[in-house]
């Protein structure tokens, strides 16, 4: 197992760390099953897999301006909120419900997430001080 | 981010704890998104959905004494009146309290209670050049294109804290050269109605995601309805804050104007194939239907207008529920008109403040519905769906059994 640590842009300060769960798909948070934080949206790539307790790495957010901070909100009420979020292109609606709720968020890394970052590793996002630090498990 | 000594005030907790709730999240996404300070704006459109999130921040305004210092405009959520009438309500008390809450609380801080989704056509419409922040997926786009205000993607609580400061970060689409093209989208099919505008959008926010599209192709000045459904869908699919159509919307008369320098990401085609593959996409049965809900985002008075053609003299088959969503002042108008009279003829069921997603249409779990709009498709509480256009929404439901 390596670590590497990497500088990143702070959207949302904070600290999170867990399991890498990698998505090259804009996602609606509104779309997850609000107790588990399974995904239920047709054809998505995580389609069946739970973003609980995770630290998520997508391209952006999506949807209606009011549905990304229902999602959360439910998921939050059951303990299901994803640990952290790396993005790629940061979206207003996904930032607004992140700043609210207090979910930790980043974009900016200094190498592509998709490239460095594989679902299952284990993933340190500190937003307050800028830094992502992974641990490959995956080789 | 630079703050002038009001507004560090206002954050502070000076001017109470609702306004500092407001101004803290105004200052976070403008610090998450590098802009150095704030600008006045004039209205903003907040698009409460009455759900849980929203429940949560408009609360904590509300109990934090914040109140709105601009006009602000609210999005459908339940016509209570209405479906207390027609259900048992308290078998869905559970999101009717989460609903009824969030209505209040939108009242005590004194927003304008419009329950429209399109209130950019009447109660709430911005000018040319105005800086204003509008949340609402059919919305942002409208106001930004077709009108040429200058809002970004609001969320609803963002809107709603801008509302209540009268102020917004100054970045993206605030600035003139953050609102050219980035992706060209070439047309190669004649846009016939409202239903290929819809497809078209669901495609093109799916395809783009997070971008500024250029339509190129499109011939024929597109009606406001028409707009609102490009609008609207581009918003399901993706995040999409504005687009050009050189030559109809506001900002640019050519291709290259609207691109103004811009790259331009040049790979999408979309022909009648690519708008056939979105519809087949979205149903999930072509068998029989039991509701038909149309008014995704709520129909226009033009679009009351044109369903109650084709309805005159019709009736709704017995075992269809014909539901047709639009505002209240929109309703008004109608009646008006006399529309009204002819769609109540013919057995459908037009309904003001309330969206489709909504609790009152959690016992259409199991039915088999028809709708006129992606967007419905994608957030309906009913269960199998079939899409088509309002000709054919209306052809199914008045055809012999």
């Amino acid at each position: 197992m390596s670590n590497k640590t990497l500088g990143c842009h702070r959207i949302v300060k904070g600290c999170g760390e867990g399991e890498a769960l990698v998505s090259n798909d804009a996602i609606c948070f509104y779309l997850t099953d609000p107790k588990t934080g399974v995904v239920r949206e047709r054809g998505h790539s995580l389609e069946g897999k739970s973003v609980a307790g995770k630290v998520l790495v997508f391209s952006t957010g999506k949807a209606s301006s009011a549905v990304q901070m229902d999602g959360l909100r439910k998921l939050m009420l059951n303990n299901s909120l994803p640990a952290a979020m790396i993005v790629t292109t940061p979206e207003l609606v996904l930032v607004s419900a992140a700043a609210i709720l207090k979910i930790p968020l980043v974009d900016k890394l200094d190498q592509d997430p998709f490239g460095v970052i594989q679902t299952g590793d284990f993933v340190k996002v500190d937003a307050t001080n800028a830094t992502v630090t992974v641990a490959k498990t995956v080789t | 981010m630079h703050l002038t000594p009001e507004e560090s005030k206002i954050l502070r907790g000076e001017n109470g704890e609702g306004a500092r709730i407001a101004m803290e999240l105004l200052v976070a996404v403008g610090e998450g998104f590098e802009a150095q300070k704030m600008i006045p704006i004039s209205r903003a459109h907040a698009a409460s959905s009455g759900q849980e999130g929203d429940l949560f921040f408009v609360e904590m305004l509300a109990k934090g004494g914040g109140r709105c210092k601009i006009p602000t405009t609210t999005n459908p959520v339940v016509n209570f009146e209405y479906f207390e009438k027609i259900m048992d309500i308290t078998e869905e008390e559970a999101e009717a309290s989460v609903a009824r809450k969030v209505k209040y609380y939108y009242e005590q801080i004194g927003a304008v209670m419009s329950q429209s989704c399109i209130p950019y056509l009447a109660e709430n419409i911005p000018q040319y050049g105005e800086h204003v922040a509008f949340s609402e997926s059919s919305a942002t786009p409208y106001v930004n294109s077709v009108i040429g205000a200058f809002t970004n993607r609001e969320s609803i609580q963002t809107a709603l804290a801008a509302g209540i400061i009268g102020k917004t970060p100054e970045f993206g689409l605030h600035f003139p050269e953050n609102r050219k093209g980035t992706v060209l989208v070439k047309v190669e099919t004649e846009m016939k109605d409202g239903y290929d505008y819809s497809l078209l959008g669901q495609y093109v926010g799916k395809k783009v995601g997070n971008g500024i599209p250029v339509f190129e192709g499109i011939s024929k000045r597109p009606t406001i309805d028409q707009y609102v459904n490009l609008c609207a869908m581009m918003n399901v699919t993706g995040a999409i804050p504005m687009f050009h159509i050189p030559g109809f919307t506001v900002e640019a008369k050519t291709t290259d104007e609207a691109f103004d320098g811009n790259p331009r990401i040049d790979k999408i085609t979309v022909t009648r194939q690519e708008l056939k593959e979105t519809e087949d996409e979205l149903q999930t049965t072509n068998g029989k239907v039991d509701l038909i809900m149309l008014g995704c985002p709520h129909y226009n008075l033009d679009q009351l207008g044109d369903i109650a053609k084709l309805l005159r003299g019709k009736r709704i088959r017995s075992d269809i529920t014909f539901w047709i969503n639009t505002s209240a002042t929109t309703k008004i108008m109608a009646e008006r008109a006399g529309y009204l009279k002819i769609l109540d003829e013919a057995g459908t069921r037009v309904i003001t403040d309330t969206c489709i997603d909504m609790f009152c249409f959690n016992n259409l779990k199991g039915k088999t519905g028809m709708t006129d709009s992606p967007k419905c498709a994608y957030y309906r509480r009913f269960g199998n769906v079939r899409v088509g256009s309002m000709e054919e929404c209306v052809a199914t439901a008045i055809e012999r059994a």
